[in-house]
């Protein structure tokens, strides 16, 4: 039979599609979306880009707290009178027909003004008439289509995030003065010989004093304001006893600058104005390189971006009302529907409460909790409405606490010593005393030279082509990791996971999969009659373990059943043709030797005999005995676990032998055992998913987290990495090696272009049109070098 | 006065308006997002504009295929 996609999304119809206008959905939401479309003029969007569509969630009473107007306030940009701008985040943001459905979004809804989205950030500006839709009425019609915004309370506390766009001014003002001060010393180049100071009389010459002035206003902006940020890096340096790369960079740029000033004011030459701007330029061409940014992503989420702006409060007298979450008190009575985040510590007065904490905690089944038991926030509910009496505010609940560990005050990239500025050091020193030892030579020799000598050393030994290399290879390299989705946060992940000796796992969502988890039957054999009732008794039930269970069984002919009962927390029962069957727990099937099995089980009971179980195990990634074995040869791993002990035996089998395994760690145990092991010197790698794992991650030296889905939410760590390229961690790891090698390659190349700059040097024989080429000629081939270099690396990664 | 000083001043004065047709670009926000408009430009205009009966035609075309 062929597959039947859905028309809307693309995903497989199986056996139930729906067939509309010719065209096959795969359910009622994709039907909707695509009706919505072709009624108004829109259906160009399956032109753009087939089955380009989401399917869109039922999102009922999700957003009434958009309804009230100080939270509306808020989270708009902008509102006067009847006018509103938001901007909204939409993670289903992904390919042109989005964009071109979003920008047309004034078809579907007249009071809509304008819309316009940012592809790269997922986000789309949309400016309304406000008396005429409402901003709730605005992200529920974007809902409908299957574009739900995600508003999380981070949108509510920092709103306006200011776009840092000094570096491309800077780059801008330095390339501007670059390339007119070339020009500029074009008669210089052309006429060294006969410049008038020499007694020429080429008819340019005349203009000399114009051209040298006019270059010497060009290079001010360079020096003053693009270059400003290496005197303020290397002053910081100095202070702190510390020789960074921009000491000389620095050093060379005023001995440059100065050095040209005076020569021009005495009529001596034309100064190193090019080589000044030039070097300014390609510096910050290199900074520039280096900052590519995954604009859709964020490397710094806290609790904040996963908790909602509001809850449902309980007034007095059985009234609803939407609360800002900060505004919650202890004592007050929350109402948390299906699917929602419990977002405050607090006691279960009503309602069957089960809930996920797999984010919070590592725990992979979802915890039942009675009447009077604590719910600690991060949670998400997965019955119906629970009523919760709230113990704590917002920001003392239990799991926000951890954020008040002074890890996530600090600034790790302070603490880490990059390659380059280990090599800026030993530079210094090297560059310092050979134009001291050529400044003594030539006192004595030639004095009048000696000035001329040490100025020349330190204008050529301006490490120019040393500070690009890192940039220029890491910030590659950082582009070649991103389309294997691994998204590193800045170049210095890359050269501190180079140095990585310890690898730290975290267990549920991490090594596992969160989607799916499989059972395994154990006991006596069923008939194939007994498996037909089984799958046909719990297609009835609702229960999540039923519908795993369900879609794991073998297909059967569908029968109706003669008797079908439910038994609330026990399990089901059904009966078909005098053959009965119980499906649930150990005691409702009558089986009573529970030896404490820490794993899940589903109980089988037919015809009153006790026939055995599924128990249900965590599904682990693919691949991921060979990671471990591969990752183990080099590094010392160990796997921390917020859940409990029921799958040791199972990763001791997947594992190498003797992987350490630490089960029921809290959020402060694994930040803990990170700092001890930073303790004895090791180089930490953590691996993490959840909210459990944020303060390991802020810990570790390089803390990566794993998504599934790269567009929600991870908590603060230094690199995202794609669930589905977890397999090829450890290659990534080597890769960073790799990548540290060329950088310490170009760092020679540049270093035998200094030494020959450095003979024209310490010989006195210096001429600017030499330095002119010298430059651009060890920064270029630099660049060229690591690029082909960084790319064939990238090749061979999959 | 020498022509070469109306042509430095010229050429100086060129460079300048482009520099700060740049500064006045980067104000804007065209560098902050340097993909969609790349997508943007590509959308055909006359089929946003409302032309119910051109729509229907061009949407069976295109089913058809």
């Amino acid at each position: 039979m062929d597959r039947i996609n859905c028309y809307h999304c693309g995903d497989d119809c199986g056996n139930a599609a729906i067939t509309f206008d010719t065209k096959n959905f795969c359910c009622g939401g994709c039907k909707t979306v695509y009706e919505i479309f072709s009624t108004n003029d829109l259906s160009y969007y399956y032109d753009l880009q087939s089955a380009a569509g989401t399917t869109p969630k039922v999102v009922e009473n999700k957003y009434d707290f958009l309804g009230t107007s100080a939270i509306v306030q808020k989270l708009t940009e902008f509102s006067d009178g009847n006018l509103q701008i938001v901007n909204l985040y939409i993670p289903s943001i992904h390919c042109s027909s989005c964009i071109w459905v979003l920008e047309n979004l004034n078809k579907l809804n007249l009071s809509i003004i304008s819309s316009q989205v940012d592809f790269p950030k997922k986000t789309v500006r949309i400016s309304y008439d406000s008396d005429a839709i409402s901003l709730k009425e605005l992200v529920l019609l974007l809902a409908r289509i299957g574009y739900e915004p995600y508003i999380s309370l981070d949108d509510f506390d920092n709103k306006k995030k200011k776009t840092d766009r000094s570096l491309i001014y800077k780059l801008g003002v330095a390339g501007f003065a670059f390339g007119n001060v070339m020009f500029l010393s074009f008669p210089e180049y052309f006429d060294l010989v006969t410049s008038k100071s020499t007694g020429g009389e080429y008819w340019l010459n005349q203009y000399q004093d114009v051209f040298r002035g006019l270059m010497f206003i060009f290079s001010l902006p360079v020096v003053f304001y693009a270059g400003r940020d290496y005197f303020i890096s290397a002053f910081k340096g100095l202070r702190s006893n510390f020789l960074n790369i921009d000491v000389p960079i620095a050093l060379g740029i005023l001995v440059l600058f100065l050095r040209s000033t005076v020569e021009i004011i005495f009529n001596w030459g034309p100064g190193f104005f090019d080589s000044l701007t030039g070097l300014v330029f390609f510096l910050l061409l290199g900074k520039f390189f280096q900052q590519k940014t995954y604009s859709f992503l964020s490397f710094e989420r806290d609790y904040k971006s996963y908790f909602p702006v509001a809850v449902t409060r309980m007034l007095p007298g059985g009234k609803e009302e939407s609360t800002q979450v900060h505004d919650l008190k202890k004592g007050d009575r929350i109402l948390i529907r299906n699917e929602e985040l419990i977002p405050i510590d607090g006691i279960l007065i009503s309602g069957k409460a089960r809930i996920d904490y797999s984010f919070v905690t590592g725990e992979s089944e979802p915890v039942l909790k009675q009447y009077g038991e604590k719910i600690y926030a991060g949670g998400k509910q997965l019955n119906d409405a629970i009523e919760i009496e709230t113990l704590k505010s917002v920001s003392q609940s239990y799991l926000t606490q951890l954020w008040s560990n002074a890890v996530f005050q600090e600034d790790k990239s302070t603490k880490f010593q990059t390659l380059t500025d280990s090599i800026g050091k030993r530079f210094t020193i090297a560059v310092l005393s050979v134009a001291f030892a050529a400044t003594t030579f030539w006192l004595f020799y030639d004095s009048s030279k000696a000035l001329n000598v040490f100025t020349a050393v330190l204008i050529i030994a301006c490490p120019c082509a040393i500070a690009l290399a890192s940039p220029f290879t890491l910030g590659n390299m950082l582009r070649i990791f991103g389309r294997k989705k691994f998204y590193l946060k800045n170049t210095q992940t890359i050269e501190q996971l180079a140095q990585i000796d310890t690898a730290i796992f975290d267990k549920t969502g991490t090594i596992t999969t969160a989607q799916k988890s499989t059972a395994s039957y154990q006991g006596m054999t069923l008939t194939l009659e007994e498996e037909a009732l089984l799958k046909n008794t719990l297609r009835a039930s609702n229960h999540p373990l039923s519908r795993t269970l369900y879609n794991m069984l073998a297909e059967h002919d569908i029968v109706t059943l003669d008797e079908y009962e439910e038994h609330l927390g026990k399990g089901v029962e059904g009966r078909i043709d005098g053959e009965h069957i119980k499906i649930g727990s150990a005691d409702f099937t009558g089986y009573h030797q529970d030896s404490g099995a820490l794993n899940t089980s589903v109980h089988i009971n037919s015809n009153d005999t006790y026939k055995g179980k599924y128990v249900f195990h965590n599904e682990y990634r693919d691949g991921i005995s060979e990671v471990f074995k591969a990752i183990s040869e080099t590094l010392q791993v160990a796997i921390l676990s917020g859940d409990n002990e029921g799958e040791k035996t199972r990763l001791e089998q997947l594992l190498p032998k003797f992987t350490p395994l630490f089960f029921n760690q809290k959020p402060e145990d694994k930040l803990d055992f990170i700092k001890s092991l930073q303790n004895q010197g090791k180089k930490v790698l953590m691996v993490g998913d959840g909210l459990n794992d944020a303060g390991a991650l802020a810990q570790s030296n390089v803390g990566i987290a794993i998504s599934e889905n790269v567009n929600v939410f991870s908590p603060a760590c230094d690199g995202i990495l794609d669930a589905s390229k977890f397999k090829w961690l450890y290659q990534y790891i080597l890769a960073s090696k790799k990548a540290i090698k060329i950088v310490k390659m170009s760092f020679a190349l540049s270093l035998l272009y200094n030494i020959i700059g450095l003979y024209f040097a310490v010989t006195g024989q210096l001429q600017p049109v030499i330095a002119a080429i010298l430059m651009p000629l060890s920064s270029i081939s630099i660049v060229v070098f690591t690029t082909v270099m960084t790319n064939m690396l990238g090749r061979k990664l999959k | 006065m020498s022509v070469i000083y109306v042509l430095l001043a010229i050429s100086l004065v060129v460079a300048v308006i482009f520099f700060m047709a740049f500064i006045a670009s980067v104000k804007n926000g065209q560098y902050d997002d340097s993909y969609t408009p790349s997508v943007r430009m590509l959308f055909e205009d006359e089929l946003v504009e409302d032309k119910p009966s051109e729509e229907r035609q061009n949407k069976n075309k295109t089913s058809n295929k």
